[in-house]
């Protein structure tokens, strides 16, 4: 029947994985803007046309040294 | 799709000055530009996910140049190495979730931006960028001519990483993790199940969980450790002094039973109500973090002003490097940050910051300008007479009042209950331990422990912070933003309101014109139009706004040079006259027209002559926010009103109309008058609440035990205060003030339940039957039903108009 204190171990140690987890989280700051995240993951990874962007990203700077 | 409004920023489009672009409609070229450089990056998807979401892009044309110095970029930057810069910029304009997309993806606008990241609350943008390839004024620039100026002021100006204390949270799920655990380990225990196997582990259950309570026990409990520990040497009885005993003997006693093995103690009971009551402490804490109560002056400040140097050249500097005998130059709408003497020929200068004066005041060559007032029209030349720290406006903050680290004054409701909560508690304990210990020692120790277990007022600690953090939310949601939870209780306690009268109970958006004279024919309406055009004179613009005619009845080219202004002539400070159409038209004051008037009411007027003759004038009285009569009417009959005003007197009558009987009316009043006003109220034992709006109310704001800041658009700024509210809701004050009493009557009644819950728990305690699986049962009872109690009723009072 010692058994019991191997699974009540482990489930201590799961536990305790989850609570270090949760932790690690805050501390990161996951949980500073909890409404961001939300919306940016409905965002597309919208389709990108290479040659396209590169002849806009010059014609930006133009732009930006008229300014 | 609704084609009246602008495609980019949904403001309603002038038909005249329309743009049709790519088969969309933009009220300006403005909104047209941007649309542009979104569809050419193939970045339409802004529009997409919600209608209209841009603004203009302002013109910001040398606003920025001190972003070219060094020194005070490095001041920005959050982090820099070689390569690799990151930059937290404000931008107030972030609303909605294109927003998010769009400064999300400003790595297809500009290259050697890496990555950009938005915070939605904060109201923020971090940008990591390679500043060898890209700098941080053409961000800049490139954020503004997408309609996303950051604002840069004094305030960011050395900003660390600022340490965010996230120790509540740590404790919370500490706590949590401790009751969770505790609670399964302790079921065997509920049922008492005479099995071989259950008997045999109970040591192993009952040692695990008492190392499980350590953390819960030393860590997340500690707060209440040191403010009942706190309250002691200042002999306050405050609420924590018998939470914490609670725990301290719930604590012990259960350690003893343990270690007698007498039974299993209290443990599940301990974490969980450290757990609620920790729980019910962050439930109080709601922060609009993209609100800040603490603003100063540093807010309002630029970072940085231009400077002539005596070789003539512009240079930008901090400005706090601004030093006396300096030349500045002033752009339109530009601060003036320093106290000096205006060197160019002319200017006009809005003090409406400072003094609540709605009209800009002309200012010559050789008159003094003070710090806080807005540059409007071209740009001028100063020289500094004291530095920033000695100006008129900074020396405001040096008052006392600014100084307040104080701790709060005023007691809490729940303290002032406990005041009598604790001596009650102790009294019963001994008064049971006096009783059984005739009878047997044991039992006497054992009720003496159980009475202070079961009477730890954790529902009398969770009612305040549930009810509050609730009517918090509610306020927050009606745009009513208040600090913390200890407003609502000062807001309950108000007596007396002071209001301020500019930009408070008027609004600052447009003026009410009335003419008064003789009338005017449509086409000398016209003709008047046409020459106010001329003029950069904000009393002209407004004027030219309030002007019902349309401009140029036929877009027809003959008809447009039939309406050319012929000659025209600007007198500062004065008026103009114009020659048009044949007919010569003079505007301006009073005195410019030769017409000797009495004005005794001290109106902001503008007078009219026609070809020599004199018309009439046009009048600028301020207007009223809605319902204020009605709010007044409402406010009197529980309240003193006063109003306070930096303006003249001019509006006297006006308001006096608007306004209950007996309503006192004070004139201007420098905002040390206002501040010193509000003190000897509150001499005389008033509960002061200040309504204000500009920094000319800062002082009175924090003086006052509820100062309330009225914002017309809350996300850009609000002197410090107490609570921010958007100034559409107005009207709703006394509903406000009404659910605040209403949220203090919710947390009697709650008080009263449980008081009960204690009763019923000492009845179990001092007959020496609080049983573990008693204690385990009242507890969460209880404080289910007092947050459901309190969050129903103050639900309820919020309903309730």
């Amino acid at each position: 029947m010692s058994v019991i204190y191997l699974l009540i171990s482990i489930s201590i140690l799961i536990a305790i994985g989850f609570f270090i987890a949760f932790i690690t989280a805050v501390k990161t700051g996951q949980y500073d803007d909890d409404y961001t995240p939300s919306v940016r993951m409905l965002f597309d990874d919208e389709l990108l046309k290479s040659t396209k962007f590169k002849n806009t990203v010059e014609n930006n700077e133009e732009k930006e040294l008229d300014v | 799709m609704d084609t009246q409004n602008c495609f980019h920023c949904g403001l309603i489009i002038v038909k005249a000055e329309e743009i049709i672009f790519d088969e969309k409609k933009f009220c300006c070229n403005g909104c047209k530009t941007v649309y542009e450089i979104f569809s050419l990056n193939d970045l339409t998807c802004y529009y997409d996910f919600e209608k209209s979401p841009g603004a203009t892009p302002q013109d910001i044309n040398g606003k920025y140049d001190f972003l070219d110095n060094e020194s005070i970029v490095s001041k920005l930057l959050e982090f820099k190495e070689n390569s690799t810069a990151i930059i937290s910029l404000n931008i107030p304009h972030i609303h909605c979730s294109s927003c998010i997309w769009i400064l999300e993806n400003l790595q297809r606008l500009q290259k050697g931006i890496s990555s950009s990241q938005v915070n939605f609350p904060e109201k923020k943008v971090r940008i990591t960028y390679n500043p060898e390839e890209v700098s941080i004024k053409t961000i800049v620039y490139l954020l503004s001519s997408i309609g996303y100026e950051p604002y840069i002021s004094l305030e960011n100006y050395e900003t660390g990483t600022s340490n965010v204390d996230r120790s509540l949270t740590y404790k919370l799920g500490v706590a949590f993790f401790c009751f969770g655990n505790i609670m399964l380990l302790s079921f065997p225990e509920y049922f008492e199940v005479k099995e071989y196997w259950l008997d045999q582990y109970r040591g192993f259950f009952r040692w695990l969980i008492f190392a499980l309570a350590l953390p819960s026990f030393f860590y997340s409990a500690s707060g209440y450790y040191v403010s009942a520990f706190k309250s002691i040497r200042s002999k306050m009885l405050n609420i924590d002094i018998p939470i914490a005993l609670g725990i301290v003997v719930m604590f012990v006693r259960s350690t003893f039973d343990i270690v007698m093995d007498y039974g299993s103690g209290f443990f599940d009971s301990l974490t969980g109500l450290i757990f609620f009551m920790l729980l019910g402490k962050m439930f109080q804490i709601k922060t609009y973090s993209f609100l800040s109560f603490e603003r100063d002056f540093k807010s309002y400040f630029p970072i940085a002003i231009t400077k002539i140097n005596s070789d003539s050249l512009e240079e930008s500097v901090p400005i706090y490097e601004v030093e006396k005998g300096d030349r500045l130059l002033i752009r339109n709408q530009e601060l003036i940050p320093v106290d000096g003497i205006l060197i160019s020929e002319k200017a006009e200068i809005d003090y409406s910051f400072v003094t609540g004066e709605a009209i800009p005041i002309t200012k010559k060559s050789g008159d003094k300008v003070f710090a806080g007032g807005k540059q409007i029209g071209k740009v001028i030349e100063m020289e500094v007479l004291h530095s920033v720290s000695q100006s008129y406006l900074t020396q405001l903050w040096s008052n006392d009042v600014f100084q307040k680290n104080v701790v709060q004054k005023h007691k809490t409701i729940t303290d002032r209950i406990s005041r009598y909560f604790t001596p009650i508690l102790l009294l019963i304990a001994f008064s049971g331990f006096g009783y059984w210990i005739f009878i047997d020692a044991n039992i006497a120790f054992n009720v003496f422990t159980a009475v202070l277990i079961v009477a730890c007022p954790c529902a009398l600690a969770l009612t305040a912070p549930f009810t509050f953090g609730n009517v918090l939310r509610i306020l927050g949601k009606q745009k009513f933003y208040l600090k913390n939870a200890l407003v609502i209780e000062q807001l309950a306690k108000v007596d007396t309101i002071v209001f301020d009268k500019t930009g408070t109970i008027t609004t600052n958006k447009k003026s009410n014109i009335s003419y008064e004279g003789e009338i005017l024919s449509d086409e000398y309406l016209l003709l008047i139009k046409n020459v106010l055009r001329a003029s950069n004179h904000p009393l002209s613009r407004m004027l030219y706004d309030y002007l019902p005619i349309s401009i140029l009845p036929n877009k027809s080219a003959n008809d447009a040079k039939k309406w050319r202004v012929d000659a025209f002539e600007e007198i500062t400070g004065r008026g103009m006259e114009a020659l048009i159409f044949g007919h010569q038209i003079q505007i301006g004051s009073a005195d410019f027209l030769e017409k000797t008037e009495e004005n005794k009411l001290q109106q902001t007027s503008v007078h009219i002559k026609i070809n020599g003759v004199y018309y009439g004038k046009f009048i600028f009285n301020n207007q009223y926010r809605e319902g204020l009569a009605s709010l007044f009417k409402n406010l009197s009959s529980g309240y003193q009103i006063k109003i306070l005003s930096g303006d003249n007197e001019g509006e006297r009558a006006t308001l006096e109309q608007l306004l209950p009987k007996g309503t006192e009316l004070i004139f201007n009043q420098k905002p040390e008058q206002k501040l010193e006003f509000i003190k000897n109220l509150q001499d005389k034992g008033n509960n002061v609440m200040m309504v204000g709006d500009g920094l000319n109310d800062a002082g009175a704001l924090a003086q006052s035990n509820v100062g309330i800041s009225i914002s017309e658009n809350v996300n850009v700024f609000s002197p410090a205060c107490d609570a921010i509210l958007d100034a559409n809701e107005f009207q709703k004050l006394n509903y406000f003030l009404k659910l605040s009493k209403n949220s203090i009557t919710t947390i009697k009644m709650s008080f009263a339940l449980s008081l009960l819950y204690n009763v019923v728990g000492l009845a179990f305690a001092i007959t020496g039957n609080l049983l573990p699986l008693v204690a385990a049962i009242i507890m969460p009872l209880s404080t289910i039903t007092i947050v459901s109690f309190v969050t129903v009723m103050s639900s309820y009072y919020a309903n309730k108009k």
